[in-house]
């Protein structure tokens, strides 16, 4: 198909692909910087009948009522931030322990507490394994406009066949900034099923009796979170193969580090990056195999080290090399500024 | 001869886990009467909540979801959106509807979502073991307020406080185990009022055994103590 370019800003982007996925129904509560998105669906839903739309009270209920639509076979999402992000992990901990195609966008905030409103990098953990979560969810982390227009696809599409809770976590600087797209690049959407009223009788329960039980209902789910993730699992590693720096960064930063390598690059500096694509599941062969050649790993993030502390888990047993930190927990960080890191410590 | 229980009650699933004397039993197995009558089994959806009720997932052969504590009403009122045809029925506990889960159920009203909500009203929190409740009585002696002190004056009445929010159209009462025909019709109602497009909620007064440390005899008298300040009637038409 030709290329179609288009000049839209993250969050028209975030709602056409959501659209050409199939979403149907979204159910949320304003907050910034997501809120944008939910004002999106809530015109077109008010355009074409076939699209419903729920404004709920708090975040645990939009959660709820995205849980409610799932099992009524409609593909239902959200979008939050911050303290809602907070909220909504208890139902979406629901979904986990239900195996339900839970589809999230999450314009990540500054924080502990509310913080700032548009960017920082802090809700990794959260997105990862909040609440009394054990992994049981796809995060998928855009570097940029485009990107985000495929991964908004591509995590519906994991979500439907995966049966998994799924999270794009970007952040205000994404989705507010106007950029030309190509969106020319669908993807084929899943299939959506009711699971309620479809079939045989399904009593769901996520609360057992003996812990026997329990355990049994979460070793098929680590059994199927397994297997699924290794189809799942992606990264990028750009210009690794020989880097004696490799730089760690996820998301928007990661993007500014790509641009960073590539100017770095031009001035012969042996520098590569490992940029994550999925923060979870996690891509531990190729961070391991990224810094084979590296006497010193950068990692750069906008928070105070929840990316650092993945990095310095996975590389454990696999190098020797000298960690860097470039953290600015809450603050943007810029290509120049890494590449001035890089060249401080080359 | 074998008692008749609802057609929609799982018999596998039968002795259910409720106490001895708990007035579970009756409400379930009445709603399951209702649910026949009306046959629409086929399109009904149940959701129960955290608490005592909990242990209904699997009473009934009808797709059941159990949720988190006070979330039973955003989950039927996301369902019931998505699929307009069928009839979702909700259950909480006092505790799960009128203090972890209030903000739900007034605004499923306000909204006039088209669900049916039924809050069974022991004046305790009794699946953790009998602590305050929004609904428990001045001067009532629960784990929590051992000396049957607290602070507000009078208990949290739902469909009174409901009316306050809710649509017009809503349907809105309160029903007893003890008067089981009126409250089999008030069950009726508040299915048929979803039917028709909006709210409707059946508080239903109940006994706890365990919590109260009643016997039968007991249960039953504290209980028409109870309806003096929680009438029992239509609160809303």
């Amino acid at each position: 198909m030709a290329v179609k370019k288009e000049l839209l800003t993250g969050n028209d982007v975030v709602l056409k692909a959501a659209l050409l996925a199939g979403a149907e129904y979204f159910a949320g509560y304003p907050i910034t910087p997501s809120t944008e998105i939910m004002n999106g669906w809530a015109k077109e839903a008010a355009d074409n009948p076939k699209l419903l739309f729920l404004q709920t009270e708090d975040e645990t209920s939009a959660g709820m009522a995205v849980i409610g639509g799932l099992l009524a076979g409609k593909k239902t999402w959200t979008v939050t931030s911050g303290v809602g992000h907070i909220l909504i992990q208890d139902p979406l901990v629901l979904a986990e322990t239900l195996s339900l195609p839970f589809v999230m966008y999450v314009g990540q905030r500054g924080g502990p507490s509310t913080g700032t409103v548009i960017y920082s990098q802090q809700e990794l953990n959260l997105a990862r394994y909040g609440g009394n979560s054990e992994g049981l969810r796809v995060v998928y982390a855009p570097s940029n406009i485009q990107e985000l227009f495929e991964i908004t696809q591509k995590a519906f599409n994991t979500a439907w066949r995966y049966r998994l809770p799924t999270i794009i976590l970007g952040d205000g600087y994404l989705t507010k900034t106007l950029s030309p797209v190509d969106t020319s690049r669908v993807i084929p959407a899943e299939k959506a099923e009711a699971i309620f009223l479809n079939k045989d009788v399904k009593n769901l329960r996520n609360c057992f009796s003996r812990e026997d039980e329990l355990a049994e209902h979460l070793n098929i789910l680590f059994a199927k979170y397994a297997a699924a993730s290794r189809q799942i699992v992606e990264s990028e590693s750009y210009k690794t193969n020989d880097a004696k720096i490799v730089i760690f960064a996820w998301g928007t930063v990661g993007f500014a580090a790509k641009v960073a390598v590539a100017n770095l690059r031009k001035q012969n500096k042996r520098v590569g990056l490992f940029r994550p694509i999925t923060m979870r599941p996690f891509d531990d062969r190729g961070a391991i195999k990224a810094v084979q050649k590296a006497d010193k790993i950068l990692i750069a993030e906008s928070s105070g080290g929840q990316f650092g502390r993945i990095v310095r888990e996975t590389l454990t047993q696999a190098t020797d090399a000298e960690y860097v930190r470039l953290y600015k927990p809450a603050e943007g960080i810029t290509s120049e500024e890494i590449e001035a890191k890089i060249k401080e410590i080359y | 001869m074998e008692p008749r229980y609802p057609k929609c009650l799982d018999p596998k699933t039968k002795p259910s886990n409720f106490c001895p004397g708990c007035g579970y039993g009756i409400i379930l197995k009445t709603l399951g009467q209702v649910i026949d009558e009306m046959e629409v089994a086929p399109r009904t959806v149940f959701a129960v909540d955290i608490g005592c009720n909990l242990l209904a997932w699997n009473y009934y052969k009808l797709d059941t979801i159990q949720t988190h504590h006070g979330r039973v009403t955003p989950l039927c009122v996301g369902y019931k959106r998505a699929n307009r045809e069928s009839v979702t029925i909700g259950i909480a506990g006092d505790g799960g509807l009128y203090a972890i889960g209030l903000q739900s159920f007034l605004h499923a009203a306000h909204r006039d979502d088209p669900v049916t909500i039924i809050g069974v009203n022991n004046t305790i929190y009794a699946m953790t073991g009998g602590q305050l409740a929004p609904t428990s009585l001045l001067g009532q002696v629960t784990d929590t307020s051992p000396q049957g002190k607290f602070t507000y004056e009078k208990p949290v009445l739902g469909p009174e406080l409901a009316k306050e929010m809710a649509s017009s159209s809503a349907y809105l009462a309160r029903g007893s185990i003890l008067n089981i025909p009126q409250m089999k019709g008030m069950l009726k109602a508040a299915i048929e009022r979803q039917l028709a497009g909006h709210f409707a909620f059946v508080e239903i007064m109940s006994y706890c055994p365990t919590n109260w440390k009643t016997d039968a005899q007991q249960s039953i008298e504290t209980l028409e103590k109870l309806e003096e300040t929680f009438k029992v009637g239509v609160i809303n038409a």
